[in-house]
């Protein structure tokens, strides 16, 4: 027992000094090096700016919500499970934007009701917006991200959305989808991870060419 | 290029990688265990910490000192929970709840990580590092402690000293944790990790909304959260947050980092103990068991049964685009295997195969490869159980790498392996037995029991992983979950490190003809079947009621 009461009080002298070289000078150290040029935009988020104004980060995907849904210019990202409540039901609105101050997925299990009737619903809701068959949804369009806030959707939903955006903005398809290519990640060496298209700065592009 | 081959490259690449570092980080870990010199930095550790470099310790002094440590870290990441408001960065985030300061300070120091707080709401950037942040080196650096320890007990011969915790302790941080950490913080902020003092970015969105979008100082952190294969995010998020984990190239650095460590160690053990093919039968074990977990979730979550991905056409739920199924499946897989914990896509929406896959990973009792020290460790025990279980069958004293196990070797390895499956067992069975359990549960059926399941064991075996719809602020998930993660750590050390003092003190015993080899496929192929034999016969019968039953359904 005295042996144990004199290894803690070392342990305490000893853990207060590795809390000043690894709770302050390394996490410190780390952030003075990313003040460098070339990191410093990344360390604080990769925010796009347009005219000076800050309108969102290149990694994070907030869904745009038009002004008249009869009329909606805009590219989707995917659902939120945890999206705000804009129509005041009392429950995540199933596709809209979230709030990028939190972070979360459903955590729901494929068998769950709730969860499967999310996903017709969406389908649903999709497909009227895109004038399809439901059938002909992605699987990314109606699904849940882990984060709540990705940033990508797949080349497949944005192909679908491009009739829509292209009608709604005056722009040919054929510009559109050449946005859309010039948006679209591809894989990390060819082989890590999986292409997307970022949404927020192909939503600016589209913008930008319709002025 | 398919996302099946891409995926199946990108597993090629991170392999090539590993064996790549196998060689020079593994005999640079036995250097740094086995040096007698000390850097400048470590005299004024042990000067400040009034520490003796030079004396040597006894079993139990040694087990002293890491009680003795885990006990002064949880009691001061507490006070610094508790105390928030009086530190700089708490962004008026107020003083954490004492359940959620309990929970998390024994979550962080046992290398567990299990969170039962919202990061960006509850935990200001002072918290971050001078408490989580901290924890994560020290808790990865014990670890590697006692790993060290207990391959000293083999090394060395008639001798009562396992060396001096309070060295192993400072240098596993200062020469291998503290520069590999902060090299890779650049990298990941080199490739879109965020790095800010700030709360967060407030942003006028194209249509016109406003928003807030959280910041934190995350690459400092998310670098010893895997390379400690720690796990605790530093958003809600974790590694499915793209601040903490941007695109495909952060994904296979994090995966690397979280898998490097256990594995270079079955070289370090090699090396130390004279004799490398030791190390690559310990490596083949958890190299089959690991391939075989990827494959399972992999398929699993390519082929799912639920009727929510089967109407949507994929099961892309709680998965971000940018990583898919290959790269979720294989970060799941590193992370289960190991004791990280940390996700890059929400295992409670996985399949039941798939899901029930990473549940079983870290049933295996994490040693596929492990974490950081415990995932050498834990198979050395098993390595112990399996020359037991082959001695018994022909009837010869066990020996293992020249020294016999007697009755004290063996009762203190079936102590540390049986610790963890009865945690797991006892804390889910009372949990789903008390009448408010269901009401805390985001599914119902067997997905809910799954939920419970994962919760006792990624607790039990200090993973920090969570089938997360569960809601575990009731006293009760507080209390049993924090116990459990505190056991399931403790005891197995406080078995080890006896096991290690008990096989210091023997002398060697040559190899004759009757000594079972262990180095060889063979061994290699006994120790895997122990490790499957081991869980299966212990949660088949849980296993059947969860993920089991949903897969099948």
């Amino acid at each position: 027992m005295n042996s144990l009461a004199r290894q803690a009080l070392a342990g305490l002298r000893v853990l207060v000094v590795l809390t000043v070289l690894l709770g302050i000078l390394y996490p410190l150290g780390v952030w003075a090096v990313s003040r460098l040029p070339g990191l410093a935009a990344n360390a604080e988020g990769s925010v796009v700016t347009e005219n000076g104004q800050a309108v969102g980060s290149d990694l994070i995907g907030i869904d745009p919500v038009a002004e008249d849904p009869a009329h909606d210019p805009w590219f989707h990202t995917r659902p939120s499970a945890v999206a705000r409540d804009l129509d005041g039901d009392g429950a995540p609105d199933l596709l809209g934007p979230a709030d990028p101050s939190v972070s979360a997925g459903s955590n729901k299990g494929g068998f769950d009701a709730d969860l499967v009737a999310a996903v017709r619903a969406r389908k649903e809701i999709v497909a009227a917006r895109e004038g399809v068959d439901p059938a002909e949804v992605p699987a990314d369009a109606v699904t849940a991200s882990a984060s709540g806030l990705d940033p990508a959707i797949s080349p497949a939903y944005a192909e679908l959305q491009v009739p829509r955006v292209a009608r709604e903005n005056g722009l040919s398809e054929e510009q559109v989808r050449a946005l859309v290519g010039a948006h679209t990640t591809g894989r990390g060496m060819g082989v890590l991870g999986e292409p997307g298209v970022r949404v927020l700065t192909l939503n600016l592009a589209v913008q930008a060419a319709r002025r | 290029m398919s996302s099946t081959v891409a995926g199946l490259v990108q597993v090629g690449v991170l392999l090539v990688v590993l064996a790549a570092v196998y060689k020079p980080l593994g005999d640079y870990m036995a250097r740094v265990f086995t040096d007698r010199g000390h850097l400048a930095v470590e005299r004024v550790i042990y000067r400040l910490g009034r520490v003796d470099a030079e004396s040597q310790q006894r079993w139990p002094v040694y087990a002293a000192g890491v009680l003795g440590f885990s006990f002064v870290s949880v009691v001061l990441l507490y006070l610094v929970q508790r105390l928030q408001p009086f530190l700089p960065f708490d962004f008026g985030r107020g003083a954490v709840g004492s359940g959620i300061a309990f929970n998390t300070a024994i979550s962080f120091v046992t290398n567990t990580n299990w969170q039962s707080y919202v990061p960006e709401v509850v935990m200001g950037h002072s918290v971050q590092m001078l408490g989580l942040t901290v924890q994560n080196f020290v808790s990865a650096g014990a670890g590697l402690a006692v790993a060290i320890a207990l391959v000293r007990g083999f090394t060395r011969s008639r001798t009562d000293w396992l060396g001096n915790f309070w060295v192993d302790l400072t240098r596993g941080i200062v020469r291998i944790l503290l520069p590999m950490s902060f090299v890779f913080a650049i990298v990941l902020i080199a490739l879109g990790v965020v790095q800010s003092l700030r709360s967060g970015v407030d942003v006028t969105n194209p249509d016109g909304s406003a928003s807030t979008i959280a910041l934190a100082p995350a690459a400092s952190q998310e670098a010893i959260k895997e390379l400690g294969t720690n796990g605790g995010g530093i958003f809600s998020a974790n590694s499915a947050h793209p601040f903490e984990n941007p695109n495909g190239w952060t994904n296979l650095v994090e995966i690397f980092l979280i898998m490097v460590i256990p594995v270079c160690l079955t070289r370090t053990f090699g090396t130390l103990v004279g004799n490398r093919r030791q190390g690559y039968a310990l490596l083949s074990a958890m190299g089959v068991l690991w391939t075989g977990m990827l494959a399972v979730i992999w398929w699993a979550e390519a082929h799912p049964n639920g009727p929510a991905a089967l109407l949507a056409g994929s099961a892309m739920e709680g998965k971000e685009t940018r990583f898919g199924i290959p790269g979720s499946a294989l970060f799941a897989d590193a992370t289960t295997g190991t004791s990280t914990g940390a996700v890059n896509s929400m295992h409670d929406s996985y399949t039941g195969l798939g899901g029930g896959g990473t549940m079983l990973n870290m049933l295996f009792g994490e040693m596929t490869p492990g974490g950081v020290g415990t995932g050498l460790y834990s198979i050395l025990v098993t390595a112990i159980i399996a020359v037991f279980l082959a001695g018994l069958m022909v009837g010869r004293t066990p020996e293992y790498l020249g020294k016999k196990l007697g009755r004290r070797e063996v009762t203190a390895a079936a102590v540390a392996i049986l610790s963890m499956p009865t945690l797991v067992l006892l804390g889910a069975g009372i949990a789903i037995m008390l009448p408010g359990t269901p009401g805390y549960l985001a599914n119902s059926g067997s997905h809910g029991w799954s939920e419970v399941l994962y919760a006792y064991t990624s607790a039990s075996n200090n993973n920090g992983s969570a089938f997360a719809g569960i809601t575990v602020t009731s006293p009760w998930f507080q209390s049993s979950l924090g116990i459990c993660m505190l056991l399931g750590r403790l005891i197995p050390i406080l078995a080890v490190l006896c096991l290690a003092g008990s096989l210091a003190a023997q002398k060697k015993v040559p190899a004759t003809a009757g000594t079972l080899p262990t180095h060889g496929p063979l061994f290699s192929s006994l120790l895997t079947g122990t490790v499957v034999l081991v869980a299966a016969l212990t949660f088949i019968p849980a296993l059947a009621l969860g993920p089991i039953a949903e897969a099948l359904a």
